[in-house]
């Protein structure tokens, strides 16, 4: 195909911001197989760093923790999203875009207001900081995620399909078991693998509702880092990596559905 | 027992601002198939959703095989609704979606399956049970909606423009189709339509709505023959009208003294009970119903009236034209294609326009 001048650029460019990008966590993973004690020189090819973590307990109780708090933070905002989503839709009036943006502020606003906020309401309730706290924390900013992923998908559902369901005599719980569930599960699963990724990497929110023994998986990549940098972080980013990209392209999978 | 399936009386449905249907009182009986034909805006399908219990009405009664429908929901009404756009439920097969309504009923399963078979072969989709909706043609689709309705046996079938989506070669065939079907179940049918041939071709009887109201019902020939309002005359087929005052009424006949027009002779027309000499009115005449001849001299019989012709086209059964009548009047024409592709006049030639009394229609001007 030939190019004209500024097709050459777009692509320049295009190819200069991917780098810019994705060169960072390229050369991590390179690194996390290389067989040496220090970062920055390439010693040859090895597994040892994953043997390494597979053998750290304190990463590995940091591990169970995230996962704990993401299959329980995203189970609560999946209930508390999916009624949500479809209170909004359903919502007519002056109302409705003062709720829509309450609903959705989490998203734009900073994360560290949210730590603060929320670790100021749980010293103010009394409520000790732990594993709960943490759950509360992501659900609260996971809950405009779901609720705007799940409404995408219900403003696509053609509304005389619930009237036919009515119609031929369904009750409201049988119309949501029988055709609306069905139609929007894809989208459901896609909003709560999301969640549950963003759960698994959040650092901050967490930095501030943590309490001891709620550890998770950023945090302690964090104090390991402070203990100077060993290439066994590089292969734990390195799974986090894999792991974020999967969840997320499952995700995207079953939310075009 | 009662024949009266669905019983209207002054229904009133407020949009805002605006009365999407006003004082509708309507008897339709059981097995008929009845029309709501009118323009969009005629609060035909207002009237059409507060029947299935989607709208709730501002004032009056609904009562469907002597039950009112106050306060009963859409899943408990004896009435199932064909949505202009099918609706039909995408993750469900054929005879998924067909068996749907007998499911939610508690239908037995044996019972189910036996009735979702008959129906299929009612609407010729046998073969398509366990296809998706989305591998359908238009037309299949709109069968299957039809069988999803039908299934259920219910008291009364609800249409929305049940052909609009579908081409014109389809429509033509649904027409027909639906009709027979209709006739073979024996369900009350009530279908909403904007296009006057169709409702026309399937409706036992039809309600013309203009606005929220109900302009006439009656019989398609009783709507088409005899309007009662310049409404229906002109949006029930086309309308050739003349407007002037009625002079010596006399057992149902009268002369029509035009305005503006000065006809060769008094024009006879047949004149409705309760109308006296002096009432100003527009009679109306069918294009079909006039004899178009070339020439001046008036022959004897019958109304007459000069006319030049302005257009002519040919649409192959027949002419269409124009024809103009004193300065400004104009009436549509409709001459047979008497063969050979020639025209029956030419245009710009004078003519003469003939009708009978009989063909005369007379609405009074209020």
């Amino acid at each position: 195909m030939k190019m004209n001048g500024a097709g050459v650029w777009l692509r320049g460019i295009s190819g200069a911001v991917m780098a810019f990008l994705y060169l960072p966590i390229l050369v991590l993973t390179v690194f996390s197989f290389n067989d040496s004690r220090l970062s920055a020189v390439w010693q040859g090819f090895s597994w040892h760093w994953y043997g390494v973590l597979w053998h750290d307990a304190a990463l590995l109780a940091a591990a169970a923790n995230s996962l704990l708090v993401g299959v329980l933070s995203t189970s609560l905002v999946v209930l508390l999203g999916l009624p949500a989503a479809m209170g909004l839709e359903r919502l007519r009036g002056k109302g409705v875009r003062v709720v829509e943006t309450i609903f959705l502020l989490p998203l734009i606003l900073p994360e560290v207001m949210m730590g603060v906020a929320l670790l100021l309401f749980f010293v103010m309730v009394r409520w000790p900081l732990s594993l709960a706290t943490v759950v509360i924390g992501h659900a609260a900013f996971n809950l405009p995620v779901v609720v705007v992923l799940v409404r995408a998908r219900l403003q696509k559902l053609d509304p005389r399909l619930e009237e036919a369901a009515r119609d031929l005599g369904a009750s409201a719980w049988e119309t949501f078991y029988r055709i609306t569930w069905p139609l929007i599960r894809p989208a459901v699963l896609g909003a709560a693998l999301l969640a549950f990724t963003i759960s698994l990497d959040d650092f901050i929110v967490t930095f501030f509702v943590a309490g001891p023994g709620s550890t998770t998986l950023p945090l302690r990549v964090y104090s390991m880092i402070k203990s100077g940098l060993s290439p066994e972080i590089n292969a734990l980013s390195s799974l986090l990596v894999l792991l974020s990209m999967g969840l997320v392209g499952l995700s995207l999978v079953l939310q075009r559905r | 027992m009662n024949d009266l399936s669905i019983d209207i009386r002054a229904l009133v449905k407020r949009h805002g601002e605006t009365v999407a249907v006003d004082h509708v009182s309507l008897q339709i009986r059981r097995g008929e198939f009845f029309s709501l034909l009118g323009p969009s805006g005629a609060g035909k399908t207002s009237l059409l959703r507060m029947l299935a219990g989607f709208e709730t009405p501002d004032a009056g009664e609904i009562h469907i095989d002597g039950r009112s429908m106050a306060d009963v929901p859409p899943n408990r009404r004896p009435v199932n609704l064909v949505f202009q756009s099918y609706a039909l439920f995408p993750h469900m097969t054929v005879a998924g979606n067909v068996a749907f309504g007998l499911e939610m009923q508690r239908v037995p399963r044996g019972e189910i399956a036996g009735r979702v078979e008959a129906t299929l072969e009612l609407v010729r989709l046998s073969d398509k049970r366990d296809r998706m909706p989305g591998q359908l043609s238009g037309g299949e689709q709109q069968r299957v909606a039809l069988a999803r309705a039908l299934v259920n046996r219910p008291a009364v079938v609800l249409l929305d423009e049940p052909l609009a989506a579908l081409d014109q070669q389809l429509r033509q065939q649904m027409q027909s189709e639906l009709k027979s079907i209709q006739v073979q179940v024996g369900i009350t049918f009530v279908c909403v339509t904007h296009h006057q041939e169709e409702a026309l071709a399937l409706s036992d009887r039809l309600a013309v709505m203009r606005q929220g109201r109900v302009m006439q019902v009656g019989r398609p020939e009783d709507l088409y023959e005899r309007p009662e309002n310049l409404f229906v005359a002109r949006f029930v087929g086309a309308s050739n009208e003349i407007e002037g005052v009625l002079a010596s009424v006399e057992a149902g006949t009268g002369d029509l003294l035009p305005q503006g027009l000065a006809p060769m002779r008094g024009i006879r027309v047949s004149v409705p009970a309760g109308l006296q000499s002096g009432a100003p009115v527009v009679m109306t005449v069918r294009p079909e119903r006039i004899r178009v001849t070339p020439g001046q001299g008036a022959e004897a019989g019958g109304n007459c009236l000069h006319g030049v012709v302005e257009t002519m086209r040919y649409i192959g059964s027949e002419w269409q034209g124009v024809v103009r009548i004193g300065e400004s009047v104009r009436w549509t024409i409709h001459a047979p294609n008497a063969g050979s592709g020639n025209r029956p006049v030419a245009v710009g030639a004078p003519v003469l326009l003939h009708w009978s009394p009989d063909d005369g229609v007379v609405i009074p001007l209020i």
